[in-house]
């Protein structure tokens, strides 16, 4: 297999290559850093890495093989090489969330999110770069540097899950798992060109992401192709006692949903065994080719307030494009408001920042980490800890949310904040109680920038306009690549109803098929 | 005097450390004592990434406490974050409730007044979180060390009206609401172990005025008598300031035991911003009518009840019941007792004297006494039955103590029944009068109060084994 070629597989062909004993464990570890080595990923080029170690990778490798060598089930993900966001702790490699408060620090547990991958079989190679604490929409608030776009290393790779979604588009893996709080895993997706997925929020556990704002925060998965992440994202969903918040609701088979119809219940189309779909074990190609009835029945909402006169035109043409073909698959269109739509981002900026300040309470100097004691008493310790040890960005975050929750504070910023997000998510639940299946809009107001290029945070901030409502509604949401602008790829949005990311599926392996090779042209 | 032209109004926070076997959000181990930093994981030391899984047996023993304070279970609680920096503090938040607590609106008599009438303490809300760890200051010279053992370790607060007057009032609010949780088992509640804890808030007005003064909150009480002495100390400083025109000021206070005194603490509370929000990770507590029903359903019988259903069944006095429920372990044991023997006279009289002085000797406690219930009743049983002599039964009593055998085995091993035989009892008679010649004589003659010396000279000669009814019958006829 030429490094090449690995770039290009899915992870379902991975999987079935090393079921098939095609291929070994290690040649997929060995490509995985193959191809990573020729693109540069290294501190010196992309910096997309901030923790990896191939030769644990190939020994862990070699270890699996052997002990499954004779095994009949060696998981859905067997052999398949996937990268981790820095802020999701695992074992062996360290979690510094991108921040030198936790340089070197090793967690003795693990995410269960990453517990599950590993039994499907999956293999953890690497950390990826972050924006600190995943405060930042283009991964340069990393205390480890900037990573860079594969499509082009003047750009920022969007963030905050830039290292991720630059290990995909550079074919290093076929999946990694991101984290998304305001937009982190679809906007670095739409920059990169590849498929990010923000599931409900409780559809995964948060068990071992590390906080940043407990009550938007939701481990997502960026996948090369639609298949990739539904692949990804059926391994890590469901119900986990480690974590309150994750709620018990059946995970479908995604991959059906390729297929059309409706059906999240136990049985596969006719004549296929749902077995045999799931570990791509099936004659039936995935996503099979479009037809005119791929999305019949299926109502997608297109929003006046996400295509807004100021729209780049050339992103609004793609994603006009996207429209044409989903109504080209039997689709029909309807124009929708999602009225509260404008307030998402100051609201997200109060709720998100007073979370944080108290979730980012417990880096201390007290435990673990970085501690920075001048040695004139406790206060002072914590004081030159938090300073030195957080970036500009988190220091900023800290402070606004410690100001928005103070006495005095409290009733006019959290409060109406708060009653401000329900309203947002009475938007979604009206437009998808009226009949909606699916709402489509850009990703991104823009495509990637210069890194350098932005300086001003409120205009930073603005990066996420499109993708934040989906976090406080708690609606499941992906993009998926609908071609490029000046060589530069950009991102379409579907978002559906909560914990229906089945639909949500449908429609994106759907667009994926019927853009084919447009969707990177 | 101040009490002339002051009142106290206090009003008591309680923490008390509910009898679970894990911790409020963890599985860790509450056990006490254990060596530093052994009960310890990953969500109580706050690593990254952890979070809290509620503890359902809290949320149990928790709403046990607050029915049986007589509070108002709530339908939806709400966790709360309390944030502050402490190094034994992990996530930098305490896990609390806030606006939304587990229960409200109780209550509690803690006697009556002049009247007659029940004095009864309101109770303003009791709330659910966890506790912090320990910083130890004096064992590393020049460092601080900590034990985060107690780190997530369920509490319960019980926050009082300003409802108390006194003092006194204060330490018999303490005792009723010690013993009703007692009676509930919820806690252990023992001031020494940390499993109860008391702050008070305190101020002084006029008699009359309706307007509550400026409270200082006073801390550090390692006893309830320390409450009293640090309340009246308080009450005394507050009166003396206002009588020389000063002003109170609101503050934390510790109370000095050695000193009798109190003094300001070095943390300015007052100026704390907890900056508390719901607690995102987890859900809001709802507990439906249903749930609440089955726990009141199950509630142990209260202090107060017990009390008079004793007194009802077992013919015993009021003031005999109130020693007899101190604790729900002795009056358990005297109820079983008395149950077992019928006589719950006879099973006071022996739980009160003998049991009670057994187990001061030993500094043993009633639930680990050696003799059961059944036991003692049985020993009562033969005392009834004139089977053994009343003074036979301590002896046998002493030893059961020591060696733990049954009644009636240690009564025969020491040849301690009692003799009803008449011929036996007969010829300690003839002996009696023959060894005694003199007052024989003059009893047979017809001095009657002579009876009793022959009688006590038979008893000792059976050594307590005849049967003193028997005797006198005998030396009766034979006078007679």
């Amino acid at each position: 297999m030429s490094v090449e070629s690995f770039g290009k597989l899915g992870a379902a062909a991975i999987a079935s290559s090393v079921r098939a004993g095609d291929a070994s464990r290690s040649d997929m570890i060995r490509a995985s850093f193959e191809r990573a080595r020729e693109i540069g990923a290294g501190p010196d080029g992309l910096n997309i890495y901030l923790h990896s170690d191939e030769q644990a990778s190939l020994e862990e490798a070699d270890a699996i093989q052997k002990r499954l060598d004779s095994a009949t089930d060696v998981g859905v993900l067997a052999g398949v090489p996937v990268a981790i966001k820095d802020n999701i702790a695992s074992l062996g490699l360290p979690t510094t969330c991108g921040s030198k408060i936790l340089a070197g620090y090793v967690s003795p547990f693990e995410a269960t999110a990453i517990t599950r991958l590993r039994a499907s079989g999956a293999l953890i190679v690497a950390k990826t770069n972050m924006d600190e604490f995943a405060m930042g929409s283009s991964t340069e608030n990393s205390a480890y540097g900037p990573t860079r776009n594969p499509h082009d290393v003047r750009c920022v790779p969007g963030g905050s899950s830039g290292g991720s979604a630059a290990a995909v588009a550079a074919g290093i893996t076929p999946i990694a798992l991101g984290s998304e709080t305001g937009g982190s895993v679809r906007q670095p997706a739409a920059f990169c060109g590849v498929v990010g997925v923000k599931p409900t929020y409780g559809r995964v556990s948060r068990y071992g992401l590390v906080a940043f704002a407990s009550s938007l925060d939701q481990i997502g998965v960026l996948g090369r192709t639609v298949d990739d992440a539904a692949l990804g994202l059926e391994t890590i969903a469901g119900f986990d006692k480690m974590d309150s918040t994750s709620s018990d609701v059946d995970v479908p088979i995604y991959r059906l949903s390729a297929l059309g119809g409706l059906p999240p219940d136990k049985r596969g189309p006719e004549g296929v065994a749902m077995e045999s779909i799931r570990i791509g074990r099936t004659s039936v190609p995935i996503p099979p080719p479009p037809s005119a009835s791929t999305l019949e029945g299926v109502v997608i909402g297109r929003p006046k307030e996400y295509f807004p006169d100021s729209l780049d035109a050339s992103i609004r043409d793609l994603c006009e494009r996207s429209l044409d073909r989903f109504r080209s698959m039997g689709a029909t269109i309807r124009d929708i408001s999602l009225p509260r739509s404008p307030l998402a981002i100051p609201v997200y900026y109060i709720l998100a920042p007073a979370e944080a300040s108290s979730n980012l309470a417990r880096f201390d100097g007290v435990r673990y980490g970085l501690r920075v004691d001048p040695g004139k008493g406790l206060k002072a310790m914590y004081e030159a800890t938090r300073s030195q040890g957080f970036g500009p960005e988190v220091t900023r975050r800290v402070l606004l949310g410690t100001y928005v929750l103070s006495a005095g504070y409290y009733d006019a910023y959290y409060k109406k904040a708060q009653a401000v997000r329900t309203l947002i998510g009475d938007d979604f639940r009206s437009v998808f109680s009226s009949g909606v299946n699916a709402i489509f809009t850009p990703t991104t107001p823009t495509t990637a920038f210069h890194v350098g290029a932005i300086s001003d945070p409120y205009e930073m901030y603005l990066n996420d306009i499109f993708t934040v409502t989906a976090n406080l509604a708690g609606v499941p949401a992906m993009s998926v690549p609908i071609g490029r602008v000046r060589r530069l790829p950009v991102g379409g949005q579907i978002i559906t109803a909560h914990f229906d990311e089945y639909t949500m599926f449908r429609v994106a392996y759907a667009l994926e098929a019927s853009l084919g090779a447009e969707a990177h042209q | 005097m101040s009490r002339e032209r002051y009142e106290m109004v206090v009003g008591l926070e309680v923490h008390v450390q509910l009898k679970t076997r894990t911790k409020a959000f963890c599985g860790c181990s509450t056990d006490f004592g254990a060596p530093p930093n052994v009960n310890t994981c990953p969500v109580c030391l706050a690593l990254p990434g952890a979070l809290p899984v509620l503890n359902e047996r809290a949320v149990e023993l928790a709403t046990r406490a607050a029915l049986g304070l007589g509070c108002k279970v709530n339908p939806v609680s709400i966790f709360a974050r309390k944030n502050y920096f402490y190094p034994d503090l992990p996530k930098g938040y305490q896990i609390s409730q806030f606006d939304q607590p587990l229960a409200t609106g109780g209550s509690v008599a803690i006697g009556k007044n002049e009247a007659g009438a029940d004095v009864q303490i309101g109770i303003t809300r009791l709330h659910m979180e966890e506790d912090a760890g320990k910083s130890i200051h004096d064992r590393y010279p020049g460092a601080t060390a900590i034990d985060l053992n107690r780190a997530g370790v369920p509490l319960i607060e019980i926050v009082s009206e300003p409802d108390l007057r006194t003092s006194a009032d204060a330490g018999a609010y303490l005792r009723t609401v010690k013993q009703i949780l007692q009676y509930l088992d919820v806690s252990d509640v023992s001031m020494e172990e940390g499993s109860l804890r008391v702050d008070a808030n305190i101020s002084v007005r006029p008699p009359g005025q309706t307007k509550l003064g400026t409270k200082t909150e006073v801390k550090n009480m390692n006893s309830f008598s320390a409450v009293e002495r640090a309340l009246e100390a308080e009450f005394e400083r507050q009166c003396a300031l206002l009588d020389s025109g000063g002003r109170v000021e609101q503050q934390t206070l510790l109370w000095d035991g050695a000193r009798e005194t109190v003094r300001p603490s070095r943390t300015k509370e007052g100026s704390h911003d907890y900056r508390y929000f719901p607690e995102p990770d987890l859900l809001p507590l709802k507990q439906d009518e249903k749930w609440i029903g089955d726990a009141r359903s199950h509630l142990p019988e209260l202090p107060d009840a017990r009390k008079k259903r004793l007194v009802q069944e077992f013919g015993i006095s009021p003031v005999e019941v109130e020693q007899l429920t101190a604790t729900p372990a002795l009056a358990e044991y005297f109820e079983a007792v008395a149950r077992v023997s019928g006589d719950g006279k006879a099973a006071y009289n022996w739980v009160m004297g003998e049991v009670l002085a057994a187990l001061r000797a030993s500094s043993g406690d009633i639930t680990h006494f050696r003799i059961r219930p059944a036991d003692l009743a049985q020993l009562l049983n033969l005392v009834r039955d004139a089977t053994i002599s009343h003074t036979a039964a301590k002896r046998v009593f002493a030893l059961m103590v020591e060696t733990g055998k049954l009644p009636a085995q240690v009564a025969a091993d020491e040849g301690l029944l009692q003799v009803g035989d008449e011929d036996a009892i007969a010829t300690w008679v003839d002996e009696v009068l023959r060894e005694h010649p003199e007052e024989g004589t003059r009893y047979l003659a017809g001095e009657k109060k002579l009876q009793g010396v022959l009688v006590g000279f038979v008893m000792k000669k059976s050594k307590g084994r005849a049967d003193p009814k028997r005797v006198n019958q005998l030396l009766s006829a034979r006078g007679g």
